[in-house]
C-alpha cells in the first residue's frame, strides 16, 4: 500500500464515520427538524469524504469529473429538498422540540 | 485495498439497514421519506465504492441515476403526497 | 483472498435478505405510505443487486424506473386515491371469514407449490451454464454496437424491443382513457423552481449520454429515456405545463414516434431483405443508433404523459 493508498483510506474511514453519525442522528433526534440536520451532514460531508478519497484512486481524469458531478447533484438536491420537506413540516404543523 | 473497499461498502449497508427502523416508525410521514433519501445517499456511496473495487465505471452511471432520480422522488413526495393544508403561500 | 470472499457473501448474503424483508413488511403494512416508500427502498436495493450480479444495464434501469419513476408514480397515485376517499367513500363489502380462509389455504397451496417446482428447476440446472454469451460474442462485430446488451436488445430480438414499444403505448392509451382528473398544480416557490431549472438540463444531458454510451458501455434507449421521463415529472411537478399549441398533435407525434420508427425500418428490411428487422451489418451502426434515439424521446414523453394522467387541455366532465 503506498502513501496514496493509506490517504484515500483515512478519507474513506472519515466518511463512513460520517455516514455512521447521520444515520445515529436519523435515529436518535427528536423531531423532523434535527432529524433533516443530521441527513445533511451524512449527504454533505460523508459522501464528500467518500468522493475525495475515491478520486485519489481513480483511474482517470474523466472519471474523478463524474465522482464530483455526483457529488454536486447530491448537495444541490439535499439542500433543495430539505429546505422543501421542513417547510411542508412546518405548514403541517409539526411542532420543534424543545427541551 | 479492494478488501477494503467491499469492507466499507459492507458497513454502510448495514447503517442502511439501521435507518430501516425510522421508515417503520414514523411517526409523520416525512420522517419516512427522509429515510427513504438517506438510504439514496448511502446506496451512491456503496456504488463509487464498488466501481472502484470491481474496476467497473459503468456503476458511477448508476450512482448518478441515484442521486438524481432519489431528487424527484423527494419532490414529488413534497408537491403531491404531501398537500399543504389550506390555502398556498407561494413567494414562501 | 479470503476475507474478500466472506466480505462479498456477507454484502450479498444482506442484501438478498434484506430484499425478502422489505418485500415482506411493504405488502403486510396497512399504511399505504409506509408501504409506498418501503417500495422505493425496495427498488434501490434491488438495483444495488443487480449491480452484485453484474449487469449494470439492469441496474439503470432499475435506478431510474424502479426506484424513481415508480415511486413518484405511487405517490401521485395514493395523492389521488386520498383525494377521492375524502369526496366520497370508498365501500369494500367485507368478506366473511370462511371465504377468507379458504382463499388463504388456495393461495398457500399454490405459492408452495411454485416454490417447490422452482427450487427442482434452479438447483438441476449445470453449475456451468454458457447460455447464449458464445454466440452473441461471436456475432457482435456483425451488430453495429459493442454492448451486448444493446446487440440482443436492438439487433438479434429488435421484435421484442418493438412490440415493448407498443406495449407502452398501449399503457398510456390505458390511462388516458380512463378520464382521470387532472391536478391544479400551487404554485411553486422559488427554491423548487430554481431546483427545476437547474436538474432539468442536467437530467437531459445525462439522458443524451446514457443514449450516446449505450453502444459501446451499459446505458441504451430505456435507461435514456426513463431519465428523459424523469426530468418530465419534474417539470410537471414543479407547476410546468406543454403550451397548448404544442400538447394536441406535435405530442402526439412524439409519442408515436417510437413504435412508428420501428415498424417503418422493419417494414424496410422486409422489403429489402426478406426478413423482419435483419439489419445489414455496414448499416446496422446507424439503425441502432436512429431507433434508439427516437425511442428515447418517445419512451421520456410517454413515461412524463403517464404521471399527468390526462391528456393535457383535459376538461373535467362534469
Amino acid at each position: 500500500m503506498t502513501a496514496s493508498d493509506y490517504l484515500a483510506a483515512l478519507l474513506l474511514i472519515s466518511g463512513a464515520v460520517f455516514f455512521l453519525a447521520g444515520t445515529l442522528g436519523l435515529l436518535r433526534f427528536p423531531d423532523v427538524y434535527t432529524r433533516l440536520h443530521a441527513l445533511t451532514k451524512a449527504d454533505n460531508v460523508g459522501l464528500g469524504l467518500v468522493v475525495i478519497g475515491l478520486a485519489i484512486q481513480a483511474e482517470s481524469l474523466a472519471a474523478v469529473g463524474k465522482l464530483l458531478l455526483i457529488w454536486l447533484l447530491v448537495l444541490l438536491a439535499g439542500a433543495s429538498v430539505s429546505y422543501l420537506v421542513a417547510r411542508g413540516a412546518l405548514h403541517k404543523g409539526i411542532r420543534l422540540w424543545k427541551r | 485495498m479492494q478488501t477494503f473497499y467491499f469492507a466499507l461498502a459492507l458497513f454502510l449497508l448495514l447503517n442502511l439497514f439501521a435507518g430501516m427502523w425510522r421508515v417503520l416508525r414514523g411517526p409523520s410521514p416525512a420522517d419516512r421519506m427522509l429515510a427513504a433519501q438517506l438510504f439514496g445517499t448511502t446506496a451512491v456511496a456503496v456504488l463509487l465504492l464498488l466501481a472502484q473495487a470491481s474496476a467497473s465505471p459503468a456503476l458511477r452511471d448508476v450512482a448518478l441515476l441515484f442521486a438524481l432520480l432519489a431528487a424527484v422522488t423527494a419532490v414529488a413526495f413534497v408537491r403531491r403526497a404531501w398537500p399543504e393544508e389550506g390555502g398556498e403561500r407561494d413567494g414562501e | 483472498m479470503e476475507a474478500l470472499g466472506l466480505l462479498q457473501w456477507c454484502l450479498d448474503g444482506l442484501l438478498g435478505l434484506g430484499l425478502l424483508w422489505l418485500a415482506w413488511r411493504a405488502l403486510a403494512c396497512s399504511d399505504l405510505f409506509k408501504a409506498v416508500v418501503l417500495f422505493i427502498a425496495f427498488g434501490l436495493l434491488m438495483a444495488l443487486a443487480w449491480v452484485r450480479l453484474e449487469a449494470p444495464d439492469i441496474a439503470l434501469a432499475e435506478a431510474a424506473i424502479g426506484a424513481g419513476l415508480t415511486g413518484a408514480l405511487l405517490l401521485s397515485a395514493l395523492a389521488r386515491l386520498r383525494a377521492i376517499q375524502a369526496n366520497g367513500t370508498i365501500v369494500i363489502p367485507a368478506q366473511q371469514a370462511a371465504k377468507v380462509q379458504l382463499s388463504r389455504w388456495l393461495a398457500g397451496t399454490i405459492l408452495l407449490s411454485a416454490a417447490i417446482g422452482l427450487g427442482y428447476a434452479i438447483t438441476s440446472l449445470p453449475p456451468e451454464a454458457a447460455g447464449l454469451s458464445a454466440e452473441v460474442t461471436a456475432n457482435l462485430a456483425a451488430s453495429g454496437v459493442g454492448n451486448p446488451v444493446t446487440a440482443v436488445l436492438l439487433n438479434f430480438r429488435a421484435y421484442d424491443t418493438l412490440l415493448e414499444m407498443a406495449v407502452l403505448l398501449l399503457a398510456l392509451l390505458a390511462v388516458w382513457s380512463l378520464d382521470g382528473l387532472p391536478t391544479a398544480e400551487a404554485a411553486a416557490g422559488p427554491v423548487l423552481d430554481t431546483l427545476a431549472r437547474l436538474l432539468t438540463p442536467v437530467l437531459i444531458l445525462v439522458a443524451a449520454y446514457l443514449l450516446w454510451v449505450g453502444a459501446d458501455a451499459p446505458g441504451g434507449a430505456f435507461q435514456a429515456g426513463s431519465v428523459l421521463g424523469a426530468a418530465g415529472v419534474l417539470l410537471l411537478l414543479a407547476g410546468w405545463r406543454l403550451q397548448p399549441s404544442l400538447a394536441q398533435l406535435p405530442l402526439r407525434l412524439a409519442l408515436v414516434a417510437g413504435s412508428g420508427t420501428f415498424v417503418v425500418i422493419a417494414l424496410l428490411t422486409l422489403l429489402s431483405t426478406g426478413r423482419l428487422l435483419a439489419f445489414p451489418p455496414a448499416q446496422a451502426g446507424t439503425l441502432i443508433l436512429i431507433l434508439e434515439a427516437v425511442a428515447t424521446v418517445s419512451i421520456g414523453v410517454t413515461l412524463a404523459a403517464l404521471f399527468l394522467a390526462a391528456p393535457p387541455g383535459h376538461k373535467e366532465k362534469l
